[in-house]
């Protein structure tokens, strides 16, 4: 299929000029709104309460769609959004992690609003091209592509027949058709969903840029909650944006040179100490696989252990040595030296419909090879690279399918499921085969792949009610809460970690708090009250990067020398100040740490607001599943009885001498579902929350969001 | 390849060779403005580009490469201002100054050499 054809199909719906305007101090004060159902095309005014209630971002997202939804949309309702937005900071070149695109909307997972931070250079480009913040409402009619020119200042929706859908091939075809030159892709970037986004609940979207030196369009992904499959559900096949003439000063900032001497810091660091600490650059998040493992907490056969003998095999010089190109910058936006981004080039695919080619795969990142890898049983570095590379072109997510995939292989061993309910697929542990013919079905909308795809929370319900499960034991090990499935880490031994995944806003993903390593192996933070307050400074200092548009990563996956005589290392301080220096460099306000973390609660307890609003987001929903928790089965039990048993008697007061394995998990599980209570009145208390999980008035009042649609929502619920 | 190169023990510290730099590159007289800078202290140190190449691959843009003389150049049309080879520098001799979007380096052109009343620096081939 030749380019100029499919630009030549294509059939112009809307065109809408605007005048390219200027940036102040981080913001371009006006969002773009755009609705499908009608092709309207409008901006929308910034106000200063919104910059300073809602910062940007993530935040920016959040109240846009608050605005646009009613406590009854469905994700598949015409007045669901999805929203992109950069943030203040986005965008500057001088400091690593200063690219990302936030993107929220109504969740076909959870039903409630999904979050994600996503590379790649839309949401810079976006906000360049004039826009802090980019709505999409209503359903086109066919396919279309939505198109931002930030040079010239026009937007158009055009009907896309004979594009691709797949996001590999859709972000080369569409960086193609809007380059002028080979050196001109470079002020591209395009959206992408996929093929398996149409027939899943799981599906994602894929955020571009152009690799100069491979000369692929890299695919960066929004994962988490489904966003992809509303994406398509909407009719949008991709969304592109054009912007030449990236500097570091388009923010306008207030003071570059307090955001310069941050970032030159940072690079100085990165160079330093980078190949002695995290290998980012080197390895990308995969430098932990072995980690995890060695401490236990590498998720392996859908969560019962957390270690495997084989875990060698995918270990991450495996990944380095073998596949991924080395010394290429792998940044996902221009000045990112932490340049995780990692690549296997040439890669030749052995299954599916691009059997035989030879393709660039984006990462593994570690959630994607502990998830389709250790997750399932499956230790080949080949199959992870080959199913990380069709989960990212079919559009589904790498961390909710490497959790179904073992939630479906314990079914299919415990005989829930069998052959023929998975139409022939022997879903055993290890079973890489079956697991990608499963991928193939979900990109295909065909037999127990479209089963699979609706996500653990709607398998349990399916195997109950068709096939007689247990509903208790599905309930016990399935690893999803709020109906996002978990991410990769194995909680068990963390109560703070169990809450860390538990006490979230969009449902178990590891972003709000990682607190493992604090809790399990420094044990710094031993009592209830120190573990509330990480579950209240992390969570809040890490919804602050997706306000701002930024990345958690060059937080703390590079230390810097001073940590090390630090108060607080865990909170890295002399990177904590960097923040606020590049925050108050752009914007010219002067906030201090502090005030950074009251920026976030403000955020934090609208979404959690919001979510009391679609009927979600109190204690009930807190609960998470026991497998997170302890061990559920007896094999768990007894290949770890040694530090069960002396738990039992250290911790529980109970002798284990002459027990049955059954009385002692259930002596067990008894007291960890104790601890994990205790853990969330804690937290509760610690974030100004009734005992429900609801925000108290009071605490509104404290941070300045007593706003009338939220006291609206929680009055009753004092 | 042509580059600059040091004898620091004849550095008698004057700082000739900064202002020479930054009024060629910068039409001022402004050391923090030089691609080579003289720190002083018990021994005079120089620290100055040896055109090694570390930042042409550092560089996400492309904005650096190596001329036919050996000499690495910045394409300040190119450059987006990252400050990664500033930061990433082995000699640390990749410079940038706030007044500016694009770093600096130098490019052996000599001038330096010719102001220096020592023959601490010179250009080698």
């Amino acid at each position: 299929m030749n380019i100029e054809n499919m630009k030549n199909s294509h059939k112009l719906l809307k065109k809408y000029d605007y005048k390219l305007g200027t940036i102040d101090k981080g913001y371009t004060n006006r969002t773009l709104y755009i609705n499908l159902d009608n092709n309207t095309i409008k901006s929308k005014a910034v106000t200063e309460e919104m910059k300073e209630k809602f910062i940007g971002g993530k935040g920016f997202g959040l109240k846009l769609l608050w605005d646009a939804v009613k406590p009854t949309t469905k994700w598949d309702d015409p007045e669901n959004q999805i929203v992109i937005a950069s943030g203040p900071v986005g965008g500057i070149t001088q400091y690593p992690g200063a690219g990302k695109s936030l993107v929220v909307s109504i969740s076909p997972l959870t039903g409630i609003v999904i979050d994600s931070n996503v590379g790649g250079y839309f949401g810079p480009y976006l906000k360049f091209s004039g826009w802090d913040a980019l709505e999409i409402q209503g359903k086109a009619d066919k396919d279309v592509i939505i198109a931002i020119d930030g040079n010239t200042g026009n937007v158009r929706i055009e009907e896309a027949p004979l594009e691709a859908v797949d996001g590999h091939v859709l972000g080369e075809q569409l960086t193609e058709m809007y380059a002028d030159s080979e050196k001109d892709k470079r002020h591209i970037s395009v959206v992408t969903a996929g093929t398996a986004a149409e027939h899943t609940l799981i599906g994602l979207l894929n955020f571009t840029f152009y690799d100069i030196r491979r000369k692929v369009a890299r695919l960066k992904q929004a994962g988490r909650g489904g966003i992809g499959t509303v994406f398509r559900n909407k009719n949008i096949k991709a969304l592109v944006v054009k912007f030449s003439g990236v500097k570091s000063d388009l923010n306008n900032p207030h003071d570059i040179g307090l955001i310069n001497r941050a970032g030159i810091r940072l690079h100085k660091e990165i160079r330093k100490f980078d190949d002695n600490q995290c290998r980012m650059r080197q390895v990308g998040t995969a430098n932990i696989i072995e980690i995890m493992d060695e401490y236990d907490l590498l998720p392996t056969h859908n969560y019962k252990f957390g270690s495997h003998p084989d875990t060698y095999k995918i270990a991450s010089n495996v990944f380095r040595d073998k596949y991924l190109t080395q010394d290429k910058p792998d940044g996902c936006w221009y000045g990112c030296s932490m340049s995780c981004a990692k690549a296997a080039d040439k890669f030749e695919l052995k299954t599916g419909k691009y059997k035989g080619d030879l393709v660039t795969v984006d990462g593994p990142e570690y959630e994607t090879a502990a998830g389709v890898g250790a997750n399932c049983g499956i230790f080949d570095p080949e199959y992870i690279l080959e199913n990380n590379f069709y989960c990212d072109t079919y559009g589904v997510d790498t961390i909710s399918f490497g959790t179904l995939v073992a939630f479906v292989m314990e079914c299919y061993e415990n005989g829930i499921i069998n052959k023929d309910i998975t139409g022939g697929l022997e879903l055993n542990f290890g079973n890489g085969e079956a697991a990608m013919e499963l991928l193939h079905q979900m990109s295909r909308g065909e037999g127990f792949g479209k089963i699979a795809g609706q996500g653990v929370r709607r398998m349990k319900k399916i195997f109950v009610e068709k096939y007689g499960a247990d509903p208790e034991f599905l309930h016990d090990i399935g690893m999803e809460q709020k109906g996002l499935e978990f991410s990769e880490y194995l909680p068990k031994e963390s109560l703070a970690q169990q809450g860390g995944y538990g006490l979230t806003n969009k449902g178990p993903q590891h972003d709000e708090a990682w607190l493992i390593f604090m809790d399990m192996v420094n044990n710094q933070i031993p009592t209830f009250e120190d573990k509330a307050e990480a579950l209240h400074y992390f969570p809040m200092f890490r919804t602050w990067f997706g306000l701002c548009g930024l990345c958690k990563l060059p937080w703390n996956d590079i230390v810097p020398e001073s940590n090390i005589s630090a108060k607080e290392p865990a909170k890295i301080p002399e990177h904590v100040q960097n923040y606020v220096d590049i925050f108050n460099g752009v914007t010219g306000r002067n906030i201090d740490k502090e005030e950074l973390i009251v920026q976030s609660e403000r955020v934090y307890n609208f979404q959690r607001i919001f979510n009391i609003r679609m009927g979600v987001g109190r204690r009930v929903h807190d609960a998470v599943p026991y497998r997170s928790v302890g061990p559920v089965t007896v094999e768990e039990y007894e290949s770890r009885s040694e530090r069960y048993d002396k738990q039992l008697i250290e911790d529980v007061g109970y002798n284990p001498e002459g027990k049955s394995t059954e009385e002692k998990i259930k002596v067990m599980r008894e007291y960890r579902e104790d601890q994990y209570e205790q853990l969330i009145d804690a937290v509760y208390k610690r974030r100004g929350w009734t005992m429900d999980g609801v925000p108290k008035v009071e605490k509104l009042k404290e941070i300045g969001m007593d706003l009338p649609q939220l006291i609206e929502v929680i009055k009753d619920l004092q | 390849m042509k580059r600059l190169d040091k004898n620091e023990e004849l550095c008698i510290a004057c700082h000739a060779c900064e202002e020479v730099c930054s009024k060629a590159f910068f039409k001022e007289s402004n050391l923090e403005k030089a691609c080579l800078r003289i720190i002083e202290g018990e021994k005079v140190k120089i620290i100055n580009c040896t055109q090694c190449g570390v930042c042409i691959d550092i560089c996400p843009v492309e904005a650096l490469s190596r001329g036919s003389n050996g000499v690495v150049r910045i394409n300040k049309k190119d450059c987006v201002g990252c400050l990664m080879c500033v930061g990433f520098c082995p000699e640390e001799a990749f410079f940038q100054h706030d007044d500016h979007v694009e770093p600096f380096k130098c490019i052996a052109c000599g001038l330096c050499v010719k102001a220096c009343p020592t023959d601490a620096i010179f250009i080698k081939q």
